[in-house]
């Protein structure tokens, strides 16, 4: 039950008196159940007024240990009131009417004249201030029992998520007075997911109170507040510091492996933006030989389509994601098909010559850029199943954006490479590259596969600008970050390979996030390029050279 | 063959464009002494700030020199060549603020000018030995060659912004005080400044002239050309590759050196991979293989990019990317390559 439901509904339903409605003892989950719908109905679990008042009468004391005890009181009582009252009392929303015995919660205690209520009959009762309403005080001895209280009440109540929620909360939390409600709730509960956070809340107070045989119960929890505790056990005196000691070194052990899985992904996922950034590359460099500075900047029109797209279909970031995968493809490959038409095919033979030109358009496309949209950098909204987390457990949790790139980088990478083996372009392509005029003379059109080549090779890096937008911002130096990188990982895969190309981004991903902890994430990147750079003078073929006379 | 003529092949003057060349460096720069000494209120007086502007032209005009000497007679285009500019402009940083109070314990040795003098050249030079050891023993050559000094000018960009290195991060080296004793902010200063670089430019002309017209100059144009020829004919080429390359990067650490007292700040944009491949364009633009072209080419296009940067800013990268695509596509020799064609033309028509 939360709050809401009783404002919502008591109003009509609460306007005539309570005293006859009786008494209903509702402790267990199904029970609970049925009191949510008693809301609902007329009929209502209720303690008399007069014990309501005397239960927070109670709690109008100085002395924090009776207070405590009065929360305690509350907690066990049958009022069905009792949860939003300790909520009321956590918040320092609770209070006594100065002059009289009414007890009110506050609203709302923001402004100088706060709304309240009732505190027991929860009608609405004017305004108070400071000077009229007394809220009662707590301390942090009594936030923590608070705490404790309102999650083994909710416990009770609520569906499985809130159960969840709160048997996480009570992790920590147990104390000698509510570890018998907790037990009590454990054997009532059925949901496996809530009786695991519950075993794990009560072995710990166990193990607190030098139960050596509930530290089995924790063995391999990866749970913060588990370890702290089980840390400040084994660092102390106690009889079962020793096997505190070693469970907590299994559970180190673990974490740490699960931190090792979370670099991996941090890594792969890394690398995965390199492989989609160099793969266009691999194909325009390592296929058709033709150095295209400008990959950086087709990377950014796939960005720039992908904002547009969200621009012209406002409200709908997860539709416009999925159009602007073909639009951003298009898009790029529009402008790249230009560009080979216009300038790279009379520079055919010169690498150095078409390096310069396409540097040149890099420069023109960036300017345009700044001048049709703006030299801000713009941000692309997420969709919402590319939003968050996916938390695995407490130790691991993957980005859903970053696994997004990643997943669409492998899709990508499997296309493209289906699309050289097994289609006619694919052939045609591999024939030009090893042989130019032996397939011109076979009846290829070499230079009408130039321009698809080239043409392909831009629209992936359009797709790369579709995929990076979904985590960085767009804007118009977004090409140039990623060209001196993209160019780095053809050559040290191996140019003309795309499985080169895949495995060196990925691992040149993963070794900068492994180097970062240790270097910082600047000094990594250094150490990364001056290692690719030494790869090269040891291995100027790259990680797997062509075969043959081609290389 | 007579004395005279004898005199005439081997002297370096022999070349028509070598002498115009130096005339009109000499004249330039008396001219712009004269100009400057001129009474202030004189229609033709030139302030400070212009004779800095062509101090800082000048600079420009001697790192062109550098890349030219092995773009144009080795054939190597290094896209890395600023990270040598860089790394002399740094040295002379260093010795400037080291001055006044050195930013880490070790840099107070370069207060003493000869040993800042002496790193200005061995510390570019020590790279490009390195590197191009590297590179050259393992034949890494073309358009590979150009991507890993991206890569190398890239990494130093980055390693140059941590705060770490106690350089000043990303603010780089500025506030200089006083060179050679000498306060930096006065007119007297920035003459005799502008007056060291053209001389510099001068000397790096004659001797990169010199360089390219020995025996050596002679065996990088045929490394250039075919270098498996020259390897089977008995040269070590990589070692010819490295000794020039080496001189070329301690000639950009002189410019840099040179630019720094002038423009008054070095810091790791220097290091950026775009103003390295700019410094391509000039010499693109100006002619390659010709040395007098990439002093035309620096000169031009920095006097368009000052022109153009205060006038319009958005149009200054539109002219620079098309320059790109126009010289490489219809100026394959630059100006200077089509001042010699329109040369011929009137010759076979005269």
């Amino acid at each position: 039950m939360t709050p809401t439901h009783a404002t919502n509904v008591r109003p009509e339903g609460m306007t005539g008196p309570q005293a006859g409605l009786g008494f209903r003892h509702c402790l267990t989950v199904v029970a609970a159940l049925l009191v949510w719908l008693a809301i609902v109905s007329p009929v209502q679990a209720e303690v008399t007024p007069q014990r309501a008042q005397a239960l927070l009468q109670a709690l109008d004391t100085d002395d924090f240990d009776a207070k405590a005890e009065a929360a305690q009181a509350i907690a066990a009582s049958d009022a069905a009131q009792k949860t939003r009252w300790l909520e009321a009392l956590l918040d320092g929303r609770l209070g006594r009417e100065r002059r009289g015995e009414r007890f009110y919660i506050i609203t709302d205690d923001s402004g100088r004249e706060w709304p309240i209520i009732d505190a027991i009959t929860f009608e609405e009762a004017g305004t108070g201030s400071r000077r009229s309403v007394d809220a009662f005080r707590i301390n942090n001895a009594l936030r923590t029992q608070l705490q404790g209280l309102i999650a083994s009440l909710s416990l009770d109540e609520g569906d499985e998520a809130t159960r969840l929620e709160a048997a996480k909360r009570l992790i920590g939390e147990v104390d000698a007075q509510s570890v018998d409600t907790v037990a009590a709730q454990l054997d009532d509960e059925e949901s496996p997911a809530v009786r695991a956070e519950l075993e794990t809340a009560l072995a710990l107070y166990r193990v607190e109170q030098g139960d050596a045989a509930a530290l089995e119960t924790l063995r391999g929890n990866l749970d913060t507040r588990v370890r702290n505790s089980l840390a400040t056990i084994a660092a102390g005196d106690a009889p079962i510091a020793a096997e505190a000691g070693e469970t907590l070194a299994g559970i180190e052990s673990k974490r740490a492996w699960y931190e090792r899985g979370q670099t991996l992904f941090f890594g792969l996922s890394a690398g995965s933006v390199l492989v989609l950034a160099a793969i266009g590359l691999a194909i325009t460099f390592g296929v058709m030989g033709v150095i295209n500075m400008a990959h950086g900047e087709l990377i950014m029109m796939g960005a720039y389509t992908t904002w547009m797209i969200q621009q012209l279909l406002p409200g709908q970031p997860g539709l416009a994601l999925l159009l602007a995968i073909p639009g951003g493809f298009l898009v790029a490959a529009a402008f790249g098909i230009l560009i080979e038409r216009s300038v790279i095919r009379f520079l055919k033979g010169r690498p150095l010559e078409t390096l310069l030109a396409t540097f040149g358009i890099s420069l023109i496309l960036q300017q345009l850029v700044r001048t049709v949209f703006s030299p801000l950098n713009r941000r692309v909204a997420s969709p919402d199943w590319l939003q968050g987390a996916w938390q695995i457990n407490e130790a691991l949790s993957l980005t859903l954006n970053r696994l997004g790139v990643l997943l669409f980088c492998l899709v990508v990478f499997a296309a493209l490479w289906a699309l050289m083996r097994y289609t006619r372009l694919g052939l045609e392509v591999r024939a030009v590259t090893q042989n130019r005029a032996m397939a011109r003379s076979m009846g290829v059109r070499a230079a009408r596969v130039d321009m698809l080549t080239f043409g392909l090779g831009a629209g992936v890096a359009g797709l790369a600008g579709v995929a990076l937008s979904q985590i960085t911002n767009v804007g118009p130096n977004l090409g140039q970050s990623y060209i001196v990188d993209s160019f780095l990982v053809v050559v040290f895969g191996g140019v003309g390979n795309l499985w080169g190309t895949l495995v060196a981004g990925m691992s040149l991903g993963v070794i900068n996030q492994v180097l970062q902890p240790w270097v910082g994430a600047v000094l990594a990147k250094v150490i990364v390029l001056i290692g690719v750079i030494l790869f090269i003078q040891k291995r100027p073929q790259g990680l797997f050279a062509p075969k043959g006379r081609t290389s | 063959m007579s004395l005279a003529t004898m005199f005439k092949r081997n002297s370096l003057l022999d070349e028509r464009s070598t002498w115009i060349t130096s005339v009109v460096l000499i004249v330039g720069m008396l001219a712009v002494v004269v100009l400057h000494a001129l009474p202030t209120d004189h229609a033709w007086h030139l302030n400070g700030s212009v004779v800095s502007l062509l101090g800082k032209y000048l600079t420009y005009m001697l790192l062109a020199l550098a890349v030219d000497l092995i773009w144009g007679y080795l054939g190597i285009l290094s896209l890395g060549h600023g990270a040598f500019f860089a790394l002399g402009g740094y040295a002379m940083g260093l010795y400037l603020t080291a001055q006044q109070a050195p930013l880490a314990p070790w840099q107070a040795v370069m207060a003493h000018f000869p040993v800042a003098a002496l790193a200005v050249i061995l510390a570019p030079g020590l790279l490009a030995l390195v590197f191009g050891w590297l590179a050259f023993r393992s034949r890494v050559t073309g358009v590979y060659f150009s991507i890993i000094t991206q890569a190398l000018t890239f990494a130093l960009m980055l390693a140059f912004n941590r705060n770490e290195m106690a350089m000043g991060g990303s603010t780089g080296l500025t506030r200089f005080d006083e060179l050679l004793g000498f306060a930096l902010a006065g007119e007297g200063m920035t003459v005799a400044l502008f007056v060291a670089s053209g001389v510099a430019v001068l000397l790096a002309f004659w001797g990169c002239k010199a360089v390219t017209r020995s025996r050596l100059g002679r065996v990088c144009m045929a490394t250039r050309d075919a270098e498996a020829r020259v390897r089977f004919i008995g040269y070590r080429v990589e070692h010819v590759k490295l000794a020039v390359f080496v001189l070329s990067a301690m000639i950009a650490g002189v410019a840099g050196a040179l630019y720094v007292p002038q423009v008054g700040i070095i810091n790791p944009s220097t290091f950026a991979p775009l103003f390295s491949i700019e410094v391509v364009v000039w010499v693109a633009l100006g002619g390659r293989a010709t040395l007098y072209g990439a002093l035309l080419g620096a000169l031009v296009v920095n006097y368009l990019k000052t022109v153009l940067t205060g006038v319009m800013p958005d149009a200054w990268l539109f002219l620079l990317g098309g320059l790109f695509v126009v010289v490489t596509m219809f100026l394959p020799q630059g100006v200077a390559g089509l001042m010699a064609h329109l040369r011929r033309r009137r010759e076979v028509t005269a």
